[in-house]
């Protein structure tokens, strides 16, 4: 079992390298000179010497990487061109909503997909069944800030339930934070709960085709213990392995809701970044988001290990 | 139809018996073909839509901004006058050119990478490790980064979903060429003195498309949705060209006033990804029935 952790940890090292460089290429696919971008149009050619020195720019592209590496083994993620100030600080003070709404929106996926699955298995081809199902492939098809502008409409503008858009922090207090996240963690969470409850309800469908849900049937036992405590114990790896996708498109979502509703968090803060050409915010925050990604889904394969026993063994 | 079918049909089911089975098979699903009608549908649309929009995209009404829906503008128009009808039209036909060259980019990036690596196995190693490290980026955090280097353009919006996609078809391709490369078959070919090149043209990748094509339906409506997102940020394509998530990114500034700017386009978009779904749905159940209902509706991004 350890030697299992071990393997896996050092196979992220690889995809962590790998990511780091693709962050590197990603601001060298501009067409042009970063330095003359960032310069600006009404740069001199000195200007722009000057700041492709400071941006180290001037020194050939493989020690340029190397130390791009170097500095971020140190957590050094550079200084914000348009803020004027670290690329991390300026991600700490933005990451708070953006925290908050990946985790709600977390919550509703999971509190919605698993007891939709279970229950669409367990009624398989009843109308219950069916029409979850019809629901699900809606909210596959429905994009996450259509569902958030639809909400905005209904409860916000013709209902005058819940606030329009913005944000109240925490500090404001936890209910008006909580007002302020309702409408997009709904929008988020319920559009990635049909991606659960789809893959919840087709692996409850198999584990219970398994000869001990008949004999545990044979033998007396109630449906519910054979739904909840044998089947679904069984079935939940299949979505295990699917909420550490829901994480990247929660993240990826909550980028484009967070504009849908005007709350100040990572998306925000990457959005403007890119208007602004400011590289080496949209670089940190890419990052960031991908490391956090590989570090979640490196967790659901370690979660695996306490629910299941038969991956120690391998 | 049918001659797409015939060509991702898996092998044996060659025959034109077997053909008309699997055709039958699909048309008795409602929900595939209510599918393949939306794509038809929307498909027709991209087609003739400069016919069908009545009047120029760009043009202005300046008398009438704001105008809800009426017999002249029939999805009313938006805040400088354009007719929203003409606009959703013509972004159907943009979603319709990123998403087909989106697929067509990720098609062939995934297969040349997926072959590579699943038939040459010392490239293997690498190149699936900068794949998972590309698959690292949630899909439109990745697209984002890039089209901030890019610049805003249709092209770039192609380019940059496609990039996203190819690892997750070389991932596909790659394990169909795996278990392909290893059948009796290719071992016969190889045994005849038939060059790589030759084998992997006429063996391997006829073998290993049907899972690639099914996949390709969930792109194309990843694709649609990444793009209408892009845009709706105010990262993809420029805002002077009519696209779905342009209209709904103007429209939201009017929710208010206006809530058909928001409604139509909307409309459009669920209609339009709800199609490709229950399309690649059908054509999975009948290509590749092991993942029935594994697989999300191209929502692993």
């Amino acid at each position: 079992m350890t030697a299992y952790v071990v393997r896996r940890l050092i196979a992220v090292l690889p995809v962590m390298l790998v990511v780091a460089t693709v962050s590197f290429v990603l601001i060298r696919l501009a067409p042009g000179d970063p330095a003359s971008v960032i310069a600006g149009p009404y740069a001199s050619a000195e200007d722009i010497a000057q700041m492709q020195r400071a941006l180290g720019l001037d020194q050939p592209l493989p020690v340029q990487l190397v130390k791009w590496w170097g500095r971020l083994a140190r957590g050094d993620l550079g200084d914000s061109i348009f803020l004027r100030r670290p690329v991390i600080e300026a991600i700490l003070e933005r990451l708070e909503p953006t925290l908050l709404l990946t985790g709600w929106s977390m919550l509703v996926a999971v509190l919605v997909g698993i007891p939709v699955g279970v229950l669409s298995a367990r009624y398989h081809n009843t109308v219950l069944d069916q029409s979850f199902m019809a629901l699900a492939l809606l909210g596959l098809s429905v994009p996450n800030f259509l569902l958030g502008l639809l909400m905005i409409l209904c409860f916000g503008v013709w209902l005058g339930w819940l606030p329009v858009a913005g944000y109240a922090t925490l500090e404001t207090g936890i209910w008006p934070n909580l007002r302020s996240l309702i409408m997009p963690a709904l929008a988020l969470g319920l559009v990635q709960s049909a991606l659960i409850a789809r893959i919840t309800r087709s692996s409850m469908l198999d584990v219970l085709r398994e000869q001990y849900i008949l004999s545990g049937r044979s033998k007396g036992l109630s449906e519910r213990t054979v739904i909840y405590k044998h089947a679904l114990k069984n079935a939940i790896i299949p979505t295990l392995t699917v909420i550490g996708i829901t994480f990247a498109l929660l993240v990826g979502g909550a980028v484009v809701i967070e504009t849908v509703f005007n709350i100040p968090g990572l998306g925000r803060l990457i959005i403007s970044a890119v208007l602004r050409r400011d590289y080496p915010v949209v670089q940190g925050v890419v990052l960031l988001i991908a490391v956090t990604y590989t570090a979640i889904n490196l967790l659901v394969d370690l979660a695996y290990l306490a629910i299941d026993p038969r991956i120690r063994f391998r | 139809m049918r001659s797409l079918l015939a060509k991702v049909a898996p092998w044996g089911a060659r025959g034109s018996n077997q053909k008309n089975l699997a055709l039958r098979a699909f048309l008795r699903r409602r929900s595939a073909v209510l599918g393949a009608a939306l794509v038809v549908i929307n498909v027709l649309i991209a087609i003739g839509a400069t016919p069908i929009a009545r009047v120029d995209p760009q043009v202005l009404d300046v008398k009438a901004r704001l105008a809800p829906p009426t017999a002249q503008h029939w999805f009313g128009t938006d805040h400088v006058g354009r007719d929203a009808w003409s606009r959703v039209i013509h972004g159907a036909r943009l979603s319709m050119i990123v998403g087909g060259s989106v697929v067509a980019l990720s098609f062939v990036g995934g297969v040349v990478f997926g072959v590579l690596g699943g038939y040459f196995r010392n490239l293997d190693n690498v190149l699936m490790r900068v794949m998972d490290g590309l698959m690292a980026f949630p899909g439109i955090i990745l697209a984002i980064a890039m089209m901030a280097s890019l610049g805003p353009s249709v092209l770039n919006v192609i380019v940059a979903l496609g990039v996203v996609y190819v690892p997750r078809v070389a991932r596909i391709v790659r394990g169909s060429v795996l278990v392909i490369r290893e059948t009796p078959y290719v071992e016969a070919a190889r045994a005849l003195g038939i060059g790589d090149g030759r084998i992997i043209a006429r063996h391997v990748l006829p073998n290993c498309m049907s899972p690639v094509i099914v996949q390709g339906t969930f792109i194309f409506a990843a694709a649609v949705l990444g793009e209408a997102a892009l845009s709706f940020l105010g990262v993809g394509v420029p805002p002077q060209i009519p696209s779905w998530g342009n209209v709904l990114a103007e429209g939201r500034s009017y929710l208010q006033q206006a809530p058909w700017l928001t409604l139509f386009p909307g409309a459009a978009i669920m209609a339009s990804i709800l199609g490709l779904n229950l399309f690649g749905d059908g054509l999975r159940d009948l290509l590749d029935p092991k993942l029935r209902g594994v697989q999300g509706s191209g929502r692993e991004s």
